[in-house]
């Protein structure tokens, strides 16, 4: 364990952390920065990466002490880590959680050179990372003895009748990256496959409807086959964009079996969510496994397995043991805040891109 | 018929299933009935108890006893 920067007895690392937009979509920086601050043994001082200059976690200076611009995932890994290297060079991180799907390409492929300038992360390899994409998921549960609904990987309208009428309706379609519709007639999947290659480009995935009760598992893997932690929820209260507003752990010693099968199966590395559909018999078929922590996960630590906090200790050699019990019954509500912030600050933030 | 063993129940009516997060809420006879299955007492008991506290007669009782169970049958609060 480091001891540089000791504060009283525990040591003090600096975690980077990206995904601080807590919108109505939100990113999981700020839970995972709030549960991280909630490690017993040790402290934190936290550095944020930031997209655009409206996150609203630039601004909440009780939990980020400083936040800094990076490039978007499309300017390649090299400018990444460029900037990220300058970030060290002032910060001196410790420990770096990437949080977008969007941005773990590049982080994943960075891994190597980010630890020779003394940044820690703990991520999935480059082929575990692949594997759990929607595009390859159905294979993968297929190898792995996982349920998983078909699907069918399309790039052109036209090849949505043809496959609705193999599935059956309703069909899902779904982005590359995120936000998924349930389709229950032609014009409404192709008015769906629209909308989802314009915002995230092809393909498309049509995926099988499974009819039954969403359940996610939040997760953290050891990188060796353990899983350290598993967490099952039930989402209560679902926005408009399918995401939970209210959410509360459940006891389902199926779902965190499929957990450890999955974490055996993969060796997985790190933080993610497994999106559980439980169908009406009791199946519990895996509709897509998201690689890195949930926006929820923040109730990992009120059930007591604080898997942000773990993670940071993995990611600098610790050995962490696996949890065993966590609260049944625990709810998370969620809730939106009008933070008032000063011009100055938004300047500061778009000029210098520092904050 | 049992009440299934992880089902959580609160004297002010509040059942909750760990394993699906669903919740519930028993009116005050309702509330005893379930608190008195969770007990493992017997239907002959339950009736005893819930017949001396409230104002019912055995018919109205086993008419009520039975709309229950099939509630909780229907939400899957009972051992199968």
């Amino acid at each position: 364990m480091k001891d540089k920067n000791k504060k009283g007895d525990r040591p003090r690392y600096t975690v980077a952390v990206t995904g601080l937009n807590a919108i109505d979509s939100p990113g999981p920086g700020m839970a995972v920065i709030r549960a991280v601050r909630e490690a017993k043994d040790y402290d934190v001082r936290i550095i944020g990466l930031s997209y655009e200059a409206l996150e609203p976690g630039i601004y909440l200076h009780d939990w980020v002490d400083k936040t800094y611009q990076i490039p978007y995932p499309a300017a390649g890994s090299e400018s990444l880590f460029a900037r990220l290297e300058y970030i060290n060079d002032i910060e001196k991180i410790d420990v770096l959680i990437p949080n977008f799907d969007a941005e773990l390409h590049n982080f994943i492929r960075l891994g190597e050179k980010l630890r020779k300038i003394g940044i820690a992360t703990f991520l999935p390899a480059m082929d575990q990372f692949e594997a759990r994409d929607k595009v390859n998921l159905y294979a993968f549960g297929q190898k792995h003895g996982l349920l998983v609904p078909a699907d069918r990987i399309i790039y052109k309208v036209e090849d949505l009748a043809g496959t609705a009428k193999d599935f059956g309706w309703p069909i899902v379609v779904k982005g590359k990256f995120y936000e998924a519709v349930v389709a229950q007639t032609l014009e409404q999947a192709q008015k769906a496959f629209h909308k989802l290659h314009a915002k995230w480009g092809l393909p498309i995935i049509v995926q099988q409807f499974i009819s039954g009760s969403e359940m996610n598992i939040a997760v953290l893997g050891d990188g060796k086959g353990n899983t350290i932690s598993a967490i099952p929820m039930r989402k209560l209260y679902i926005t408009d964009k399918g995401k939970a507003w209210a959410g509360i752990t459940v006891e389902d010693n199926a779902l965190i079996d499929l957990a450890k099968k999955f974490i055996t199966a993969t060796k997985w590395r790190g933080g993610l969510e497994i999106e559980i559909m439980l169908s009406v018999d009791g199946k519990p078929y895996i509709m897509e496994v998201n690689p890195r922590f949930p926006a929820w996960i923040y109730l990992t630590a009120g059930a007591g397995q604080n898997q942000p906090a773990a993670l940071v200790k993995m990611a600098l050699g610790e050995t962490v043991e696996p949890y065993t019990t966590y609260d049944v019954g625990k709810m998370f509500i969620r809730y939106a805040w009008d933070h008032i912030v000063n011009i100055e600050e938004f300047q500061k933030i778009s000029a210098f891109g520092e904050l | 018929m049992k009440l299934k063993k992880n089902i959580a129940t609160s004297e002010s009516g509040f059942i909750f299933n760990p394993a699906t997060g669903d919740s519930y809420s028993a009116n005050p006879v309702g509330s005893d009935i379930i608190l008195l299955m969770k007990d493992n007492k017997s239907i002959a008991e339950i009736k005893k108890n819930i017949t001396s506290k409230y104002d019912v007669d055995d018919s109205q009782f086993d008419k009520d006893y039975d709309d229950l169970l099939a509630q909780l049958r229907d939400n899957n609060l009972l051992e199968h």
